[in-house]
Parts: structure tokens; C-alpha cells; sequence
């Protein structure tokens, strides 16, 4: 496996990024790097720890970094949690406000955990905290319940002062969401899953619209929801698959829709194969709607998708 | 009049699906099936996610049909809170 860390990938563009990366040779893996200058999203660091974590250590090279913010590697943790030795020496500050390093998470309680002791260092107003934390929890017990990921939730956030944006990052190495669907609907491609994750209501643990007990198939479309309404990015990539929501121009009006496809969005459907499912969301701090008025919205248009799906598979008696 | 604390259970973020399935199973279920009157206190707590909500409440309405929401009262919400209780509860009765 290779991945390059480039000069420059964030969520708007990330796809010559993804069309890069190499993960033939699942055994060993090389990661490579931007000579001069690397910025890059959370989701990209958060995908290298992953590909690191699934190889063992002595079988990651990593070339001697050149580029000179090579230090944000280290200080965000890659180095660490991959067990390697970058040979980059650097002083450590109070990371509170600005970043929450590369973690693994592998457990529920670990993640609460998590929530009630990480998310505080970001040192941020209560309103603009609810978006985040709900945010990494339901991305990271989706990991939980329906990825089989054998490393867990890799997980990682940093704050942007100048577009006063945080940008988040949370990757698995599971089974994917084609195959998560796949145990209760019907789906060909990775992009059709993809859609169908995205659309309320379904879920890959019953053939009922609407969920079960303990799945109500509404996670990723929230998430989708609040991304929407406050014209921010959010990345969704599983097998050979990429669904990108992208920012609702200021001159339009953000509409929720049940069909991720409705939304102003990119696909691509021949990206190098990622086992698992990797989710990137960013989160403008300055234009946030009332969380509680963005709840109405979802309502609505949950209650209106699960109805009409509803409708498609309701049964007419025959009368013959 | 079964009151059921959740603060003390989940903190400040209730968003736990499994501890919120605990507390239907132990508390909740077992309080409407013997026609008690059954309140959840969210006091002290800023928000939740619908998974938690969901998992806490979805399966009493499924089983005893929505005439339990005559009984099942949701106490000291915030309007966050609110809102993702009116989320759950509604879909549920579609």
C-alpha cells in the first residue's frame, strides 16, 4: 500500500488525493510525502493511521519528511500511534483549542469517554460544541454497530482559526457499507449503498423502513442534515465509491432532501478500493443555525421520506 | 408514578444507545407493563442524539402503541432535547 500525503487536500479537494492512493499489498505500507509544504484534512491523517494500523510497524516505511510543517505529523500523533520513528524531535504546547490528536477508539465506553474529557479541550461555546460532539458520536457507533472494523474508530479534529471552521475526520477498516446494506436491501454498487445510507429510514439491520428497536437508519442522514444547513463539506467513501455533499451557495436556500442525490453533491464511483468507510465533515463555527430549529427541519423531512418509502412497499390485497 | 432520573446515568450528553437500551429493558418497559405512569427527568442534561432517544423510547411505542405516550412523560427538556424527542416520537407513529 502507498499513500502520499500531498501539498494540499482538504474536503473540496480531496479527489486527485483519493484517486492516488495505492492499497495493493495489504502487508506493507509506505507513506510518502509533499517535499515542500503538506496541509492536509483530518480525514487524510485519520486514513493514514488506519492503513498504518491494519500492517505491522516493522513493515511501515515512512520517507524522512522534508516538507517543514512535518511537525504537525507528529504533534497530531500519527508517529506515535503507528509505533514508527519519524526522527522529528519537537516541543509539545497545550493542544486545548486547536486540534484533537489521531485516537483510536474501540469501545463504547471508550468513546464516551472520549466525548466527556476530549471534547472539552477544544474550548468552545456550548452551541457550538452540540454539532461536534453529536457529530463523533453517531460516526463513531455507526464504527461500532455496523463496521466489524477490526481496529476500531480512528478519529481525528482540528481547528481552522481563519475560516473559524472544524474540520473532522473519522475512518474504519471494516466491511464497508456495501456489505453493511447489503444484509437487508439490495444493492449492486458501493455508490448505490452509499445513497441508501444516506436516505432516512434505511439501514443495513432490517429490511424495515424505519429501522428496529435500536436502529432507525437516521445517523448518517443528521449528519448530512446538519452539514446541509450550515453549507459546510461532508465526505462519505466506501470501496470504489465517493459521495461528497458540497457547500450550499450563499444565494440559495440549504433544503434538506431524504435523496442524497437531490443535494448539491459530486460522485465518483472508480476510486482505488477502501476497505471500510471513511467520513470527513467540516463545521463552520460563524453561520450555525439554532441546533433546535435544524431539528425541526430533520423532523420533517425524515417523517416525510419514511412515509413515502412506506407507500412504495405497502402491499395491496390481490382479488382475484 | 415510576420517575426516572437520567442525568446520573448518562451526564450532560446522553448519547450511550446501549446504557439507553439498559433503561428501557430494566426501568421502563417493565414500569408501563405493570400501567404505571412512567417520567423521564432530563435535568441536567444539555443534549442527546436520537440513537440515544431511540433506543431509550422506540420500542415501548412500537409494543404498546402510541396510547402509551398518555403515560410516558418526558420531564425537564431543554429545547434540543425537545427536538430530538419529537423526532422519535413522531417517525414512530407513522
Amino acid at each position: 500500500m502507498n499513500i502520499h500525503l500531498p501539498n494540499s487536500a482538504f474536503l473540496g479537494n480531496i479527489d486527485p488525493f483519493l484517486k492516488m492512493l495505492n492499497t495493493s499489498n495489504p502487508d506493507k505500507l509506505e507513506i510518502t510525502a509533499n517535499k515542500k509544504w503538506i496541509s492536509v484534512h483530518p480525514v487524510v491523517l485519520a486514513m493514514v493511521a488506519a492503513l498504518g494500523l491494519s500492517v505491522k510497524p516493522e513493515n511501515i516505511h515512512c520517507e524522512h519528511m522534508k516538507a517543514t510543517s512535518k511537525h504537525y505529523l507528529k504533534r497530531m500523533k500519527l508517529f506515535d500511534l503507528l509505533k514508527i520513528d519519524s526522527g522529528i524531535n519537537i516541543t509539545e504546547h497545550e493542544p486545548a483549542g486547536r486540534f484533537i490528536p489521531i485516537t483510536q477508539i474501540t469501545n463504547s465506553e471508550n468513546l464516551t469517554d472520549f466525548i466527556t474529557n476530549v471534547i472539552p479541550l477544544l474550548h468552545l461555546q456550548p452551541h457550538q460544541v452540540e454539532p461536534i460532539r453529536y457529530v463523533l458520536s453517531e460516526l463513531t457507533r455507526n464504527v461500532f454497530e455496523h463496521a466489524k472494523s477490526p481496529i476500531g474508530a480512528i478519529l481525528c479534529a482540528q481547528y481552522y482559526k481563519a475560516s473559524n471552521t472544524i474540520r473532522i475526520g473519522i475512518v474504519d477498516r471494516g466491511i464497508g457499507i456495501k456489505a453493511t446494506i447489503s444484509e437487508a436491501h439490495r444493492v449492486t454498487t458501493d455508490l448505490e449503498a452509499i445513497q441508501l445510507a444516506l436516505t432516512p429510514g434505511i439501514t443495513g439491520t432490517t429490511k424495515r423502513i424505519g429501522g428496529t428497536d435500536y436502529n432507525a437508519g437516521a445517523g448518517l442522514f443528521f449528519i448530512k442534515s446538519i452539514a446541509t444547513v450550515n453549507r459546510d463539506f461532508f465526505v462519505i467513501y466506501s470501496g470504489n465509491s465517493m459521495y461528497k455533499l458540497l457547500k450550499v451557495p450563499r444565494n440559495k436556500k440549504a433544503r434538506l432532501h431524504s435523496d442524497p442525490f437531490k443535494d448539491n453533491h459530486s460522485t465518483g464511483d472508480d476510486f482505488p478500493y477502501w476497505q471500510g468507510t471513511i467520513v470527513g465533515v467540516d463545521i463552520n463555527l460563524d453561520n450555525r443555525e439554532e441546533f433546535s430549529m435544524l431539528l425541526d427541519a430533520i423532523r420533517e423531512t425524515y417523517s416525510k421520506a419514511v412515509k413515502e418509502r412506506r407507500k412504495e412497499y405497502y402491499k395491496k390485497a390481490k382479488f382475484i | 408514578m415510576k420517575i426516572i432520573k437520567l442525568f446520573p446515568k448518562t451526564g450532560s450528553f446522553a448519547e450511550n444507545k446501549d446504557l439507553a437500551r439498559d433503561i428501557r429493558i430494566k426501568e421502563i418497559t417493565p414500569a408501563l407493563n405493570q400501567n404505571k405512569e412512567v417520567t423521564l427527568d432530563f435535568e441536567g442534561i444539555e443534549t442527546t442524539t436520537q440513537s440515544f432517544v431511540h433506543a431509550l423510547i422506540s420500542r415501548v411505542i412500537r409494543d404498546l402503541g402510541s396510547e402509551v405516550l398518555d403515560r410516558l412523560y418526558f420531564k425537564n427538556c431543554n429545547k434540543t432535547v425537545q427536538g430530538i424527542i419529537n423526532i422519535v416520537v413522531e417517525y414512530m407513529q407513522i
